[in-house]
């Protein structure tokens, strides 16, 4: 009765271009130069949006904001490889992929400046509104994708997480579910090593976050999240892969938060100063940027154009945000159930007496 | 018309619908090769194939969340958890998303899901499986929350949850799944929910009770014969509560004894209480009495029936609000 190995693993670790925007062509997925600029465009407008996202709430004009700088390629280069059909389920720090998405921009500034209106209509992108409690969105993609597939449909889901939500039961109880039931489902982690100030050593001794997509029998790989084109590669395989019904992927892009956890966290507390100047200079939009630049098809004055267009378009959102107003009382209540009953209605009445005061 | 017990009466609300609406697909913990551990689904995965009647993992979260994402992507799901002591995992999910979908999303999506649940004690069950625990579901915005208490009633209430818009937290007492048979229409038919049931009328006090402890109640009035004038009432939904059927029963006789197994504080008794409080308080006679479990765990069988309100504690609550008449 020998004792002998029975299952054995590896985890791929994929990067296409490095820190000084040179690619290693024999791993560069098949993207046109105008697909790559419109990328580094909604990375840009994703950077400027959280930059002023920011300041809004400095000045008192928005809630608190998870801001998202730095992880705008480990979202966007996932994002772009979604059809319209397909759906997404967001966690909370993905709006350069979003705005890629289509979504617009006065829907996050609704949002955060405390408006439910802001999440309605998630059809029309097929994307599903923030999720806060940490992990709980990944059984919903789940549900999705099988509804996909029961469907015998060619969509599907693709759903974003941190990597404290790797530690939560819903991770796991969702990648099994998507394990056995070969759902069409992407999961992405988006690895920033720190879950408010929680460090990747103290959230798990896995080496990797996709070794525990191995567990569940879910094709996995580890990505730079700040290149990409490697989350672009490693995505369209997982994308074609549920495509052709063969199930799940997990992919980690490793990457780094270049700001606080949200508007209300000051990170200086337990990340360094050099350890941040070290992943500045990984800089994921400053990384396109060369790459476009060595290929000649962006310059300083598009760059300038760039700018000025993406701070159109915030200001432009940000008073159709703040045109809006405060939303009607009637949807608190009107919302509730398709009809409203007996308790609800006698509430909104009474709520209705002293509206205003 | 056929004589069911609740179980068979459940299996034929879930094959009905599911022959009239094939966006109706049933999850769970064993439910299809099985026919689930109470045999409620018993040949539903033979009528209807494994597309329909999903055998799931043992991990009650992703169920639940699942059946949200199936919900808004246009299906019916219908999740059986095994026993409601095992619900909590998923508790979460009801909370943090099931509720909240329509809310969120002004209305654009919603989840159109029945969380059936087999519930309560009186059956010698192992730890765990015995507890009442409906007044959680119906505090949390955004849920219904349907108990019946016989088998037609059962096929009716289930059926008009099926056809809800909205979540359902459909909980089965344990106790009546094989303890009554009844006549139960072969066809389908719905029961609306939001609507209690005037089981028997009366003059002089207003009962209200619901699931297994309405049997507990009948028998208890049977026993006090004819020496008052008993008002019956079967709540049959506990959220949305039928506030309208208890306030003019209550207005009309000015006594009421409530009778539920959950624990006596917080709960469906409570929220009763406040309602006749606010609506029909100078029409009583007597203070409000309760008939409840009590605020402990339930105990292990052997002191379950000291804590599932009896025959006895429901007759002298009655003879305490009829006190001095």
């Amino acid at each position: 009765m020998p004792r002998k190995k029975i299952a054995e693993f590896s985890i791929d670790y994929l990067q296409v271009m490095d820190e000084g925007g040179v690619v290693d062509q024999s791993l560069m997925p098949n993207i046109s130069d105008a697909q790559i600029t419109e990328f580094y465009r909604y990375m840009v407008l994703g950077r400027v949006f959280d930059e002023k996202l920011f300041s809004l709430q400095r000045q008192g004009r928005i809630g608190t904001f998870p801001q998202a700088k730095g992880q705008e390629a480990a979202n966007l280069g996932a994002i772009a490889c979604l059809k319209k059909d397909d759906w997404l389920v967001p966690s909370y720090r993905e709006y350069a992929g979003l705005l890629y998405r289509g979504v617009p921009l006065s829907r996050f500034i609704l949002v955060f400046s405390g408006d439910e209106r802001g999440n309605s209509h998630p059809e029309t992108y097929r994307c599903l509104p923030y999720c806060i409690p940490i992990g709980s969105q990944l059984p919903h993609a789940v549900g999705i994708a099988l509804g996909m597939k029961l469907k015998k449909e060619k969509n599907v889901a693709l759903v974003f997480m941190g990597d404290g939500a790797t530690s939560e039961g819903d991770f796991h109880e969702a990648l099994n579910f998507a394990g056995v039931f070969k759902v069409p489902c992407i999961f992405v982690c988006q690895n920033n090593q720190y879950a408010i100030s929680t460090p990747i050593s103290k959230q798990t001794s896995s080496q990797t976050i996709a070794q525990k997509g191995i567990a569940y029998g879910i094709p996995s790989i580890k990505v730079d999240g700040n290149d990409i084109f490697a989350v672009y590669a490693a995505a369209q395989e997982a994308v074609s892969r549920a495509r052709e019904g063969n199930g799940p992927s997990l992919i980690e892009a490793f990457t780094y938060r270049l700001c606080d956890h949200t508007t209300s966290d000051d990170s200086k507390k337990y990340r360094s100063q050099e350890e941040i100047a070290q992943w500045e200079v990984k800089n994921p939009i400053a990384r396109l940027r060369k790459f476009l630049e060595s290929k000649k098809i962006w310059t300083e004055a598009q760059e300038a154009k760039l700018l000025e267009e993406c701070s159109i378009k915030i200001e432009s959102a940000i008073k159709e945000a703040e045109d809006l107003g405060i939303p009607p009382l009637d949807h608190m209540f009107g919302y509730m159930y398709q009809e409203m009953d007996q308790q609800l209605n006698e509430q909104f009445h009474y709520s209705k007496k002293f509206e205003g005061k | 018309m056929a004589k069911l017990n609740m179980v068979q009466a459940i299996n034929q609300a879930l094959r009905l619908e599911m022959k009239r609406n094939d966006n109706i697909i049933l999850l769970g913990e064993d439910v299809g090769v099985d026919g689930g551990v109470f045999r409620v689904t018993d040949g539903l995965l033979q009528e209807f194939g494994d597309q329909r009647v999903i055998d799931t993992p043992l991990a009650e979260s992703v169920l639940i969340g699942a059946s949200l994402g199936l919900g808004m992507y246009g299906f019916r799901p219908v999740v059986e958890i095994q026993f409601s002591g095992f619900i909590y995992p998923g508790f979460n999910q009801l909370i943090s998303h099931v509720a909240r979908l329509r809310n969120r999303t002004r209305g654009s999506l919603s989840c159109p899901i029945v969380v059936r649940s087999p519930y309560g004690g009186g059956i010698r069950a192992l730890e765990h499986h015995s507890e009442s625990m409906e007044a959680l579901f119906a505090h949390i915005p955004g849920l219904k929350v349907v108990i019946p208490s016989s088998p037609s009633q059962a096929k009716g209430l289930l059926t008009s949850s099926m056809r809800d818009p909205d979540p359902v937290i459909f909980l089965e007492p344990l106790r009546l799944y094989r303890a009554i048979k009844e006549d139960v229409p072969d066809e389908d038919f719905a029961i609306p929910l939001g609507k209690a049931k005037i089981v028997q009328s009366g003059k002089d006090v207003t009962v209200i009770s619901y699931g297994a402890m309405l049997w507990v109640t009948q028998k208890a009035i049977a026993q006090i014969g004819y020496k008052y004038g008993v008002e019956l009432i079967d709540l049959q939904t506990i959220k949305p509560l039928d506030v309208e059927t208890i306030i003019a029963s209550v207005k009309k006789t000015g006594r009421c004894v409530i009778v539920h197994e959950a624990p006596r504080s917080f709960g469906v008794g409570a929220e009763i209480v406040s309602q006749i409080n606010e609506k029909a308080l100078y029409d009583l006679h007597a203070p409000v009495e309760r008939v409840a479990g009590f605020d402990t765990i339930v105990p292990y069988y052997k002191n379950e029936l000291k804590y599932i309100p009896s025959e006895e504690r429901i007759i002298a609550a009655i003879e305490k609000v009829m006190e001095g008449i």
